[in-house]
């Protein structure tokens, strides 16, 4: 009994001194254990008196709870240890750039045209296509536009060989689909946006022979010169998100409207302070010859039609100065965009 | 137009700024393009002239010249080999500043002192270019007058824009009308008066084509001198409108179109023969045009001739015969209508765009010939001297535009404009314009149009006038009120922009080429299809219709190959064109192009090029996206432009509905793209069609896997090898999956393995061992008996 202190002192010096779970292990087994040096100290109980028994067992145990102790602890602190090397073991430098990041891009013609279309769609036009190769009549006669009219010089057209054209502009989604309605026999209102591509037999600094265009059309009962002014200025002030863009209507002229606008927008100030315009849509109301070419009876409907450049509103959004950029498809001018 | 402000002005005159003037005519519908200042900044110029001219003693292009501004003479020297005595010169007197701020000084040149500079047209700002010499002002000029005012310098050039349904502006007298108009100034027309017929002589006109030309007026005048000079403010003011002086009778008739809007023409009478006939062209007769080549006319063409040889083609462009000869004294003047349609497509056909042909194409005034001849004629005589014949009219009253009435309501201007305006503010809106308005009812009025405004036939028209003379921004926005209804959503159709973002995430950027190409291109994509061809391309380069994405695809990969750019993933949707039997068909196409490095160049990857699969993934990730996957299959096939060991047709459903491939080493090698490129195209409108989601309900029991190990002939194709299984796996399987292909070691040579993990699960309970198992021997032997695939052990 009288060498309990110094086992205990013993084992848990053994303890401290334990170097790993196993050898932990073997501090237990030699003082602990139902062999250990502290258990057997339990049979030295027998030679004492029954006065004495229950202290003395007191005591071991107050030892071997003592050691138990300092053993958990030990092993605490061991697997704490084995854990922040693993930690430190596994570390990595954070600041490597990261895997896969590979992502592409949406072209900002095909940006800029849904862009614009969302707009329209947001208030209930739907989207139409049409054939790129197109057929006289569609593409010129439908819109009030005869053979003999001067109109056609501006246009600038290239011609198939059987006679059809590519499409100069998308207006003849308008016609196609105002007959559709017809054929379908449904009735106005119409409200469709036409985004697609149209070609000039043009081609220098500012003229592709190949560019996008928006095409809108409003047909219904009612429909006015001043409701396409606001639509249209609505329209330029959220594309440009400014609020105040200024916006201005300059009378025009296109065979398929009458009246016919173009729409200048402030872009920039000169020396003087005053505005400094810049065309980029045209629009109008629908000239009667054009529902007549539809099957409309335009003593019964109106409505108003717009069209507008796309390459010509993505320089102005995104500051592309030069416009064959559009169609070089060079990644560094691609991946600008998003 | 180009056109001088003061000449305008001399018509019509408001109170208002050369930039008031130009913007209230651009908001008006007439765009000015740009104005400039006709002459810079410069004084002290004023007309002098050489009253004594030498030779300078020590300088043999120079000479020495006395100068007189009417008060004084100034010795100047000077270096113009036209410097002589007698001629009027613009004179830089000391003190004057020239153009650029140059300023002229006292001076001495190799010894002899120069008081003074006398100046060529460019060095006063009046030419861009150096002319020989100095300027040559008229003998009538006036000694010591500021050139400034002489040649009235203060003016400004106004180019305006006209739209083509505006020919009625393209004169000072029609601009006058708008600018009136808008300004609500009167205007001052010059007089003209008839001008009385000093000799009967008169020229037959015979008026054939009387649809095309319905009213022409002729006129002679005899004892003409056409060498007299045209007057120097008749000069500027054509050299204002861009139009250079010829001789004073090609100038007059210049300048009364300019003034009123009529072309006219002035014929060597001694050069016609028998009488004028205004008649069509018969198919193939040539007219003898001034450069001395041979235009061969058809037969559409309206042309003026005489007995023997057709003179010009009306409307557009005189030949040699239609000139005036040195020398000549008879003069025929004429002043026809021709009516546009008639007129109209000439220019483009002959290739000769003239001002008079510009004007015809877009209306000139029907009633404005008998007053061009006579101011014409009175300009002639005043300035060339001469004596007049009467004018002859030749007219076809059945042809000639009849005067036009439109009805007009003031709902319609209500309805269209979108404003309510009073009876009594419309009215005055048309009249300032010419237009004559009578009341036939409450709101309504019977307009009749002027003969110039020939734009002007339908109700809209005239809401158009009131808009405009309105002032389209003085309108209201309203916003347009519409029903709130839906639209039906088709849930099947995938839209384009989402499976572009499909591609876009997984690294693709978005092209967009000409749809036109160069034919040697497509020959080596698609040699067996014929592309359309465009009638006028711009270029042989751009000259047919492309039949696939892939040709401008490559293209562009190897812009970007040549610029340093070795990673390229390029996606493109379009329409292809391809005349099938039963017409062109054009058609939405989406492709896309893969060369270079699978992932990006980076510190854990190696450098791992692309290749088949990575592609065939891309598809499959848009088919998964639209959710078909399963419809879609791959077939071995061979494409003149692709590898034949590496091309694929895609089918769905068993349809071909596109191709994948590597790009062929030789159309590789012939396009210089010097690494391997991997290519898919299919039709845009198949992609997108897919199907509302059908659920399946959760099965609560496991799945239970096999796998095999399976060796096969090297050429068996692992679609097929999945069919197999896919038939004997029993409605519960669930799927097939392909781990491992290989071949080597362990392997018989022509062989390879495949491994292959099946899955299956019932919906409704677990399965049994024994029914997998079963399932299981049922494929094994399909494939052998089939496939000849054994179980690797």
């Amino acid at each position: 009994m009288e060498n309990l202190q110094a086992l205990t002192d013993a084992a848990l010096a053994a303890v401290a001194a334990a170097g790993n779970a196993a050898s932990l292990d073997q501090v237990r087994v030699q003082y602990l254990g139902k062999k250990g040096e502290i258990s057997l100290l339990m049979q030295g109980l027998r030679h004492l008196s029954k006065e004495e028994k229950p202290k003395a067992g007191a005591k071991i145990n107050e030892a071997k709870q003592v050691v138990q102790a300092a053993m958990n602890e030990r092993r605490a602190f061991m697997e704490q240890e084995a854990l922040n090397a693993q930690l430190t073991a596994e570390s990595i430098d954070v600041t490597l750039p990261g895997r896969g990041e590979a992502v592409g891009s949406i072209h900002p013609v095909t940006r800029t045209m849904e862009r614009i279309s969302e707009y329209f769609q947001t208030i209930g036009f739907t989207e139409e296509a049409g054939p790129e190769i197109e057929d006289d009549f569609h593409n010129f006669e439908a819109l009030n536009i005869p053979d003999h009219h001067p109109a056609r010089a501006m246009h600038d057209t290239f011609y198939m060989q059987d006679g059809s054209v590519l499409r100069t502009h998308t207006s003849p989604v308008q016609v196609r689909t105002m007959k559709r309605f017809v054929a379908e026999n449904r009735k106005p209102p119409i409200a469709i946006v036409c985004p697609g591509k149209v070609y000039r037999c043009d081609s220098d600094m500012t003229h592709s022979p190949m560019f996008h265009q928006v095409e809108g059309l409003y047909v219904a009962e009612k429909a006015s010169f001043a409701d396409l002014k606001s639509l249209l200025s609505d329209f330029l002030r959220v594309f440009f998100e400014r609020d105040d863009l200024e916006v201005r209507f300059r009378p025009s002229y296109f065979p398929f409207t009458e009246p016919s606008a173009e729409v200048d927008i402030e872009w920039g100030r000169n020396a003087d302070g005053s505005i400094k315009w810049l065309e980029v849509l045209g629009c109008g109301m629908v000239h009667p010859d054009v529902f007549r070419h539809a099957g409309l009876d335009p003593e019964k409907y109106c409505g108003f039609a717009f069209g507008m450049g796309v390459e010509r509103f993505a320089m102005l959004r995104y500051g592309v100065k030069d416009l064959r950029q559009f169609f070089e498809n060079d990644l560094r001018f691609l991946e600008q965009f998003k | 137009m180009k056109f001088s402000e003061q000449w305008l002005r001399s018509w019509v005159n408001p109170d208002a700024s050369t930039e008031e003037l130009v913007s209230k005519i651009t908001m008006a519908g007439l765009e000015v393009d740009e104005y400039e200042a006709v002459a810079p900044e410069f004084s002290g110029v004023v007309v002098g002239e050489i009253v004594a001219c030498e030779q300078h003693p020590d300088a043999d292009k120079l000479r020495v010249t006395k100068v007189s501004n009417g008060t004084e003479e100034f010795q100047v020297v000077c270096g113009a080999p036209n410097a002589r005595v007698g001629i009027k010169i613009p004179f830089a007197m000391v003190g004057a500043v020239l153009p650029g701020n140059f300023k002229i000084k006292k001076a001495k040149l190799r010894g002899v002192e120069s008081f003074g500079m006398l100046c060529g047209d460019d060095e006063i700002g009046l030419a861009d270019e150096r002319a020989d010499g100095i300027m040559e002002l008229p003998a009538d000029a006036p000694v010591g007058a500021d050139i400034r005012e002489y040649l009235q310098l203060d003016d400004t050039i106004i180019d305006v824009d006209l739209t083509p349904n505006r020919g009625d502006c393209l004169s000072i007298a029609g601009l006058a009308r708008e600018v009136s108009a808008n300004f609500l100034s009167d205007v001052t027309v010059p007089e003209i008066e008839d001008v009385v017929a000093d000799i009967d002589d008169t020229f037959e006109v015979k008026l054939i084509a009387t649809e095309a030309c319905p009213r022409f007026v002729g006129r002679v005048l005899r004892d003409v001198n056409i060498n007299a000079p045209t007057p120097i403010w008749m000069v500027e003011r054509l050299r204002r409108s861009g139009i250079r002086s010829i001789d004073p009778v090609v100038d007059v008739t210049a300048y009364v179109m300019l003034e009123l809007g009529q072309p006219m023409h002035g014929y060597d009478l001694d050069r016609l023969e028998g009488s004028i006939q205004v008649r069509m062209a018969e198919q193939g007769e040539k007219l003898l045009m001034l450069n001395g080549t041979e235009q061969e006319l058809n037969s559409n063409t309206l042309i003026i001739a005489d007995e023997k040889k057709p003179l010009g083609i009306a409307g557009v462009m005189g030949g040699e015969y239609s000139g005036v000869n040195e020398g000549a004294t008879s003069i025929f003047l004429e002043a026809a209508f021709f009516d546009k349609i008639g007129i109209a497509g000439k220019a483009r056909q002959y290739g000769l765009h003239t001002d008079a042909s510009h004007r015809f194409e877009r209306g000139v005034d029907s009633e404005l010939q008998n007053k061009a001849i006579e101011r014409a004629t009175r300009l002639i005589l005043d300035i060339c001297g001469g004596k007049a014949g009467p004018v002859v009219e030749v007219a076809c009253e059945e042809t000639l535009p009849k005067a036009r009435t439109v009805t007009l309501k003031r709902q319609k201007v209500t309805d269209l404009l979108g404003v309510d305006l009073p009876a009594d503010h419309i009215a005055p809106l048309l009249t300032c314009l010419g237009l004559e308005l009578t009341a036939t009812g409450e709101d309504q009025w019977s307009v009749s149009v002027p003969s110039w405004r020939f734009d002007i036939s339908i109700e809209e028209d005239l809401v158009e006038e009131v808009g405009r003379i309105y002032g389209y921004n003085n309108l209201p926005d309203t916003v347009p009120m519409a029903e709130l209804r839906l639209q039906t959503i088709d849930e099947s159709h995938v839209r384009m922009s989402e499976l572009r973002r499909v591609l876009v995430a997984r690294g693709y950027r978005e092209a967009i080429n000409f749809s036109f190409i160069d034919p040697t291109l497509h020959k080596q994509f698609d040699p067996e299809i014929e592309a359309e061809p465009l009638a006028n391309p711009i270029s042989s380069e751009m000259s047919v219709m492309r039949t696939s994405l892939l040709p401008g695809l490559v293209t562009a990969m190897r812009h970007n190959l040549n610029r340093q750019q070795n990673r390229v993933r390029l996606f493109e949707t379009g329409q292809i064109f391809i005349r099938k039997e039963g017409g062109l068909t054009q058609d939405l196409w989406i492709g896309g192009a893969v060369c270079g490095s699978r992932n990006p160049e980076s510190w854990h990857d190696n450098d791992e090029p692309v290749d088949f699969f990575d592609l065939k993934g891309d598809l499959a990730a848009l088919f998964k996206r639209v959710g078909n996957e399963a419809e879609y299959s791959f077939i071995a096939a061979q494409r003149p432009a692709l590898h034949p060991g590496q091309c694929a047709e895609i089918l769905r459903d068993g349809k071909v509905v596109g191709v994948i491939g590597r790009l062929h080493p030789s159309v590789a090698k012939a396009m210089s793209v010097d690494i391997p490129v991997y290519l898919f195209e299919m039709s845009a409108d198949v992609l997108m069609a897919g199907d509302v989601t059908a659920f399946n309900e959760l099965s609560k029991f496991p799945e239970v896997r096999r796998d095999m190990a399976l060796v096969l002939d090297q050429t068996t194709a692992a679609a097929d090898v999945e069919s197999v299984i896919r038939a004997k796996a029993g409605e519960w399987l669930r799927d097939i999956r392909l781990f491992d292909v290989y071949s080597g070691k362990g392997v018989e040579d022509g062989k390879k393995s495949l491994a292959l993990g099946v899955t299956w699960r019932h919906p409704e309970r677990t399965l049994n061992d024994e029914e997998v198992n079963a399932l299981f021997a049922d494929i094994t032997s399909a494939l052998e008996t089939e496939l000849g695939g054994t179980l690797r052990q």
